[in-house]
């Protein structure tokens, strides 16, 4: 190998990439946006979403009741709900979300409670809709609270204590570290999108250099120079590497900013009263922040995959006699990355002996638990050495597909 | 100098079977000669040249240039070569001047040196005016201008050309004649495969007749012309390569 002639195609398909807008894109703008955007964009649509739903007083249907004016008459009066006549086709009304909820009250539903035991409310709703959830949660909360005032009247009736029902309370509070509950919400997450960065950041050089050069036909012009295939199959690879590394840099340390810049958003936004400021100050170390010794090592583990992505979309590519051609190669094979970095995603998967031979799986998982603090580094030091023999083995497979007249001059 | 001896190359194609692509072709071409390779379309003059200039590897036979081993020594005989054919095009992405220069340090040229043989060759073939400009904005005159630069910028002994004037309108063609034969002047070995009668007539010491990869006849133009008693290069070709049109 002579590394002035491998610098020199490096350096040479450096500008030219660089001059090249879908690699741009690729590589530098699509990484850089893509985080902001996903938590800037996405969280505000969804909290645009669920404060509408929020706000919004759900229409309620009372399915009987004429026996019970004084329930029915609370429930009117209540700001949570707007009771409405009751149609024919509640039903259809709320499978079509026209209605958010029917409340059945049977027959003598106040004259039991009167009497010590009262039959079964019923609560019909729209499973897993919003809207319809959060009038069921209210709904319940009225049906819960008239229970409770019902039993504490006839404590009182009886000259007992409240407390002989509610005998201690309890509540709940976090105790990991912001860092660690990051590493639970973004844990999946940071690797699924540093793999597919990965892949993508280097599918445009990797086609535009191979397939790409055939179709122009300054792939044989190259082959005219005095230079070794295998310098040239370096320099080349070197820039698709560089496409793959750089969308991964430049995802992370979106992500890194993001993470920091949305905590101080949250912190920093609502300042006003000490009580406000200390609620946002818990909400955002409930959100969790990115450890950064974490991203490092979610780095280092990504660099021999990297070079795997690399050496296989090239090998792959050079076969293909056009662009299109190569296209239609490496987009199936998008998915098939895709779904260990997917299941990697799940929660209640870890890491284990078997699944740490798994490539991608295992990085997927590995860099989940390295983001939220754990390092097994028996594991680690496995999928790092695996991932670099596949690496090894997939750029040796380049250069030889390279020497391989009937791929290069392919009729 | 180019010497080849019993160049074969056979490919295998999935639905012809295996193609004799170039069958047994020698010839020897001296310094300040042009050879020209003359054939129909499939005659196997690309893969011919393709095989001088190392592209491909010969199924059988070989060749040296400039007294070089195409097996041997296939990078010492790339740096003696200059290969230009109508499928060797430029990176659309580069100006003149950048492509140039790459191909003068793959060559293992020192950045000085390629900037001066870049002047002078700009002034020779009167490039200054675009050698600052992207090649994909080029027309085929200024394209065909910087390919030849960049064949020459290393200035190899032997020159290989293969349908350079495929295509050109006919001003650039004769533009792409006339430097063929300026090469000659100035001592190179030149090789030059063509489909068209009249370029052979024009630039060729010694003619050779390609035909389904074989070398079916070869002499200069006097030679061929007693040899087969006809005046006119068609007639020639038709008689060497006997092939009669479709009466
Ligand atoms: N890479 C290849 N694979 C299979 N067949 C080929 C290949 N290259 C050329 N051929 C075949 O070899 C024969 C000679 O082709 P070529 O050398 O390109 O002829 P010419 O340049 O004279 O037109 C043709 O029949 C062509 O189809
Ligand atoms: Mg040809």
């Amino acid at each position: 190998m002579n590394w002035s002639n491998i610098f020199t195609i490096y350096r040479k398909e450096l500008t030219d990439q660089l001059r090249d807008r879908r690699t741009l894109i690729s590589v530098i703008v699509i990484p850089t946006f893509v985080m902001p955007l996903i938590v800037f964009g996405m969280g505000k649509v969804m909290s645009g979403v669920m404060k509408r739903a929020e706000a919004e007083v759900p229409s309620v249907a009372i399915i009987g009741g004429a026996d019970s004016p004084g329930v029915v008459a609370e429930l009117k009066k209540s700001p949570k709900f707007k009771i409405v006549a009751t149609p024919e086709d509640w039903k259809e009304r709320i499978g079509d979300k026209k209605l958010r909820l029917a409340i059945g009250l049977p027959e003598k539903f106040e004259a039991g409670l009167a009497a010590g035991a009262a039959p079964a409310v019923k609560i019909f709703h729209f499973q897993n809709d919003l809207n319809s959830g959060i009038a069921a949660r209210a709904a319940e909360d009225f049906f819960k609270d008239l229970r409770d005032r019902t039993v504490t009247a006839r404590l009182v009736e009886r000259g007992l204590p409240k407390e002989i029902v509610r005998p201690f309370e309890f509540a709940r509070e976090n105790v990991a570290p912001p860092e660690k509950v990051g590493g639970s919400v973004f844990g999946g997450f940071v690797p699924y999108l540093v793999i597919i960065l990965c892949f993508t950041g280097a599918m445009y050089p990797a086609m535009d250099l191979t397939a790409g050069e055939k179709e122009r036909g300054t792939m044989e012009t190259l082959l005219c120079a005095p230079t070794a295939r295998v310098d040239i199959v370096m320099g080349k690879f070197l820039m698709v590497l560089t496409g793959s590394l750089s969308a991964m840099g430049l995802a992370l340390l979106s992500m890194g900013i993001t993470a920091m810049a949305g905590g101080a958003i949250m912190m920093g936004g609502s300042g006003a009263t000490t009580q406000l400021g200390a609620a946002a100050k818990t909400s955002a170390a409930s959100m969790g922040t990115i450890d950064p010794v974490g991203l490092l090592g979610v780095l280092a583990m990504t660099l021999p995959v990297a070079v795997l992505f690399s050496a296989l979309q090239f090998t792959v590519a050079l076969f293909a006699k056009s662009y299109k051609e190569a296209q239609s190669y490496i987009g199936p094979m998008v998915i098939v990355v895709l779904m260990p970095a997917m299941v990697g995603m799940l929660p209640g998967i870890d890491l284990n002996a078997k699944l740490a031979l798994v490539p991608l799986l295992n990085l997927s998982l590995v860099c989940k638990e390295m983001l939220s603090g754990v390092w097994h580094w028996n594991y680690i030091a496995i999928i790092f050495g695996s991932s670099c023999l596949y690496a090894a083995v997939a750029l040796a497979l380049a250069v030889r597909m390279f020497k391989r007249e009937d791929v290069i001059f392919r009729a | 100098m180019i010497e080849a001896r019993n160049l074969t190359k056979t490919f295998r194609d999935k639905k012809r079977g295996e193609i004799r692509a170039t069958d047994d072709v020698s010839f020897l071409v001296a310094p300040g000669q042009i050879y020209g390779l003359l054939g129909a379309n499939g005659a196997g003059k690309t893969t011919t040249l393709r095989m001088l200039a190392t592209l491909l590897t010969p199924t059988s036979g070989s060749a040296a240039l400039a007294g070089f081993d195409v097996a041997r020594e296939p990078e010492k005989v790339r740096a003696n070569v200059g290969f230009l054919a109508a499928s060797t095009a430029l990176y659309g992405r580069l100006t003149a001047r950048e492509m140039i220069t790459y191909f003068g340090r793959l060559n293992g040229m020192a950045d000085p040196a390629i900037k001066a043989r870049i002047k002078q060759l700009s002034a020779e073939l009167d490039m200054d005016e675009f050698l600052d400009r992207r090649c994909d904005k080029f027309s085929t005159g200024m394209k065909q201008k910087t390919s030849i630069a960049r064949t020459l910028v290393h200035d190899p002994a032997v020159m290989i050309f293969d349908e350079p004037t495929l295509g050109l309108d006919v001003m650039t063609a004769r533009a792409i004649v006339k430097f063929v034969r300026d090469c000659k002047g100035r001592g190179k070995t030149v090789i030059y495969s063509t489909h068209v009668m009249s370029e052979v007539e024009k630039l060729c010491d010694t003619v050779g007749i390609i035909h389904g990869g074989k070398l079916l006849a070869e002499g200069t133009l006097p030679e061929l012309r007693t040899r087969y008693a006809e005046q006119d290069m068609e007639e020639i070709f038709v008689k060497a390569a006997g092939v009669e049109e479709a009466a």
